[in-house]
């Protein structure tokens, strides 16, 4: 077990952060922490990173308590925070070489651990970080957390802010360390790259909801969820919330997402209300299950 | 060892990036020695007087002469009749009249006794002063040369000298005063705020999650600075040895151990601010208004320490600066040895150990 967490509460002044949140990471696990900003997420990385300390319950990584043996842990794993939090002022490999050093290591030691990172933001070796684009700076930090070869990596938000492609490529960039066996706690907001983990925790206002696979969590859905479609949206959805047996009604995307309360519910009868309403080119068809749309109901 | 050196390294990267601090450190310095020694002085030369003479005779053509010839007046002009003194002073060019009463040869002779009036426009009470003692002084050099030519009788004369500094020039009071102040802001704003910045860029969290040790930290964040300061404080004292002739008639080697260890307990004191301000704009305006504030009032760098009232005197003995610039001159000035001032430095090394212990208690391991 990499990453164990048990009955951690933690409050700051006015407001409780987490509640009685447990859970655990396997070795070599890519674990995602899924939950809307304000959720908690960030403080339950602080507590496991060590610089927090929970009000209840215990946490441990690696088998070292994070109260007791901060110092162990300090010294093996390698933390991304949710800010961009690396020297503006200084290069790009000014700041790579700070890092190896102040963890007693070279760049050369471990270059063939952020080689598929770096040689990306390897022509712009000689500029300060505070010049590069949003998904240059993401990588400059992970690889300034890979650096000193850590066997457990925090990644808070690392996406946040970061465009589409880059997003695209810094998954792509996780699933390559998860197999160097590098233990990976990962928390995100956007719900698309929740499916992109091995194991979820969906999180919110300090609580775990639900904690599984993305495929479980997806497959042990039991509601029928239908796209549906017309020329006007805006209507579609006040007439849709209206609908007498309707259980939920959600904007996704081009399509509303419609669930029924009703076991025997049937689209024709829906199909009959909408054109009723005088909605044109009505389209109904069942939808593809989502994460969030699990999130939505829990 | 590795670590503590790449983390220096860092540090001046972000100095040497920095305008703005590369300006506090180095520009400042300069510019404030050369303001408090040039423009900022009680000394004064060329001041514009007029001359009132009712007896115009001799003896009072002698001495107008010898006004006239001394560097400190300048006869604007000369003017007939008392009505014109407040005139005069309200045009604003003349600061003094020199008024000779009726008959001042005759009576000088007759009645041993003449008498010449200064009416200064006390609107400067210093400069007005200054300008009396000054006319004082130039009068009784005349009448010395006077009695010299006619030993007539025997006088009492008190003839004060001043020790260390004959010319009484400030900018023997100025030197050691700036040191003081620039070290202290050097060493204690700068280094709050290199340190509060890393908390406000969120670098902090990563330095606490690694191997770096506070301790490690912490002397790498000051180390700098103390290297810095060093240079401040060599480049002042060459200013004022070159170009205000100040005299370095102590140890130089003392000197530069007394200045290490106040730029030492001004560091703590730097570190001290930055574990309790999260911003850098806090820490700034405390170590301005906590620090400097004090260091300039209460040091006895401007306002003498014996002629305030009792509590401030008293709270001036926790100032460093109080007893740095203590230090200072008797070493630049007196001269003098460890043997004369073991007790203020004692008092400094006392103050630099309390100030670090407590600023490593007060230093989060965490974030909160």
């Amino acid at each position: 077990m990499s990453i164990k967490v048990q009955n951690i509460s933690k409050s700051y002044k006015t407001a409780k952060a987490v509640k009685n949140v447990s859970f655990e990471v396997n070795r070599g696990e890519l674990f995602g922490l899924i939950g809307p900003d304000g959720a908690g997420k960030t403080t339950l990385f602080r507590i496991l990173t060590t610089l927090l300390i929970a009000n209840e319950g215990r946490a441990s990584v690696m088998g070292f308590d994070v109260v007791k043996d901060y110092k162990a842990i300090r010294n093996s794993v390698g933390y991304m925070p949710g800010k961009f939090s690396l020297y503006q002022d200084l290069t790009v490999e000014e700041n790579l070489t700070f890092f190896a050093t102040i963890f007693g290591t070279t760049i050369q030691e471990n270059y063939d651990l952020i080689k598929d990172i770096y040689i990306q933001i390897a022509p712009f070796k000689n500029r300060r970080a505070g010049a590069l684009s949003g998904g240059m700076k993401q990588k400059l930090a992970l690889c300034c957390a890979l650096i000193h070869a850590p066997k457990v990596l925090f990644l808070d938000e690392p996406t946040t802010g970061v465009d589409p492609i880059s997003r695209k490529e810094f998954w792509e960039m996780l699933k390559r360390l998860q197999q160097k066996d590098i233990t990976i706690l990962v928390s995100t907001p956007y719900m698309d790259e929740a499916s992109l983990c091995d194991r979820i925790a969906l999180i919110q206002d300090g609580q775990v909801l639900k904690i599984d696979s993305p495929e479980n969590i997806i497959k042990n859905y039991n509601k029928i969820i239908y796209d549906v479609a017309t020329k006007d949206t805006h209507a579609l959805i006040h007439d849709l919330k209206n609908y007498p047996s309707q259980y939920s009604v959600n904007a996704f995307g081009e399509y509303i997402h419609y669930i029924d309360k009703e076991s025997d519910f049937n689209t024709k009868e829906l199909q009959k209300y909408l054109q009723n309403k005088k909605h044109i080119n009505i389209e109904i068809k069942q939808a593809q299950i989502t994460i969030e749309d699990v999130f939505m109901d829990l | 060892m590795k670590r503590f050196i790449g983390f220096i390294k860092k540090e001046f990267y972000h100095i040497f990036r920095d305008k703005r601090s590369l300006f506090i450190l180095f520009g400042m310095p300069i510019a404030q020695i050369l303001l408090f020694g040039f423009a900022i002085t009680n000394e004064i030369n060329n001041v514009d007087i007029a001359i009132l003479d009712h007896s115009n005779d001799v003896e009072t053509q002698k001495i107008i002469n010898k006004i006239k010839s001394s560097p400190y007046f300048n006869v604007e002009n000369q003017i007939q009749s008392e009505r014109e003194i407040e005139s005069e002073f309200k045009k604003g060019k003349v600061k003094a009249v020199l008024i000779f009463e009726p008959d001042f040869s005759k009576n000088l002779v007759t009645k041993k006794v003449a008498v010449i009036q200064a009416v200064t426009d006390a609107t400067e009470p210093n400069v007005a002063n200054t300008i009396a003692n000054y006319t004082a002084a130039v009068i009784q050099n005349y009448q010395l040369q006077k009695k010299q030519a006619t030993i007539s009788q025997v006088k009492v004369d008190v003839q004060s000298r001043m020790f260390y500094n004959p010319e009484l020039k400030s900018v023997f009071n100025f030197v050691p005063g700036v040191m003081t102040v620039i070290l202290m802001l050097v060493s204690a704003m700068m280094t709050s705020i290199s340190i509060t910045r890393e908390k406000e860029l969120g670098t902090m969290e990563i330095l606490l999650v690694s191997p770096l040790k506070p301790f490690q930290v912490i002397v790498g964040k000051v180390f700098p600075y103390i290297f810095l300061s060093i240079i401040n404080a060599i480049v002042i004292l060459l200013l004022g040895y070159f170009v205000f002739k100040m005299p370095i008639n102590g140890s130089l080697f003392l000197l530069m151990f007394e200045s290490i260890l106040f730029i030492i307990s001004a560091l703590s004191l730097g570190i001290l601010i930055s574990t309790i301000s999260d911003s850098q704009q806090t820490a700034m305006m405390l170590s301005l208004m906590g620090l400097m504030l004090p260091v300039i009032i209460l040091s006895g760098f401007i306002f003498p320490i014996n002629s305030m009232p009792m509590p401030m005197q008293i709270i001036s003995n926790i100032i460093p600066a109080k007893w740095f610039i203590i230090i200072v001159k008797a070493i630049m000035l007196k001269g003098v040895g460890i043997q004369y001032i073991w007790k203020e430095t004692l008092v400094l090394i006392g103050m630099t150990v309390f100030f670090i212990a407590l600023s490593i208690k007060k230093y989060k391991i965490r974030l909160e």
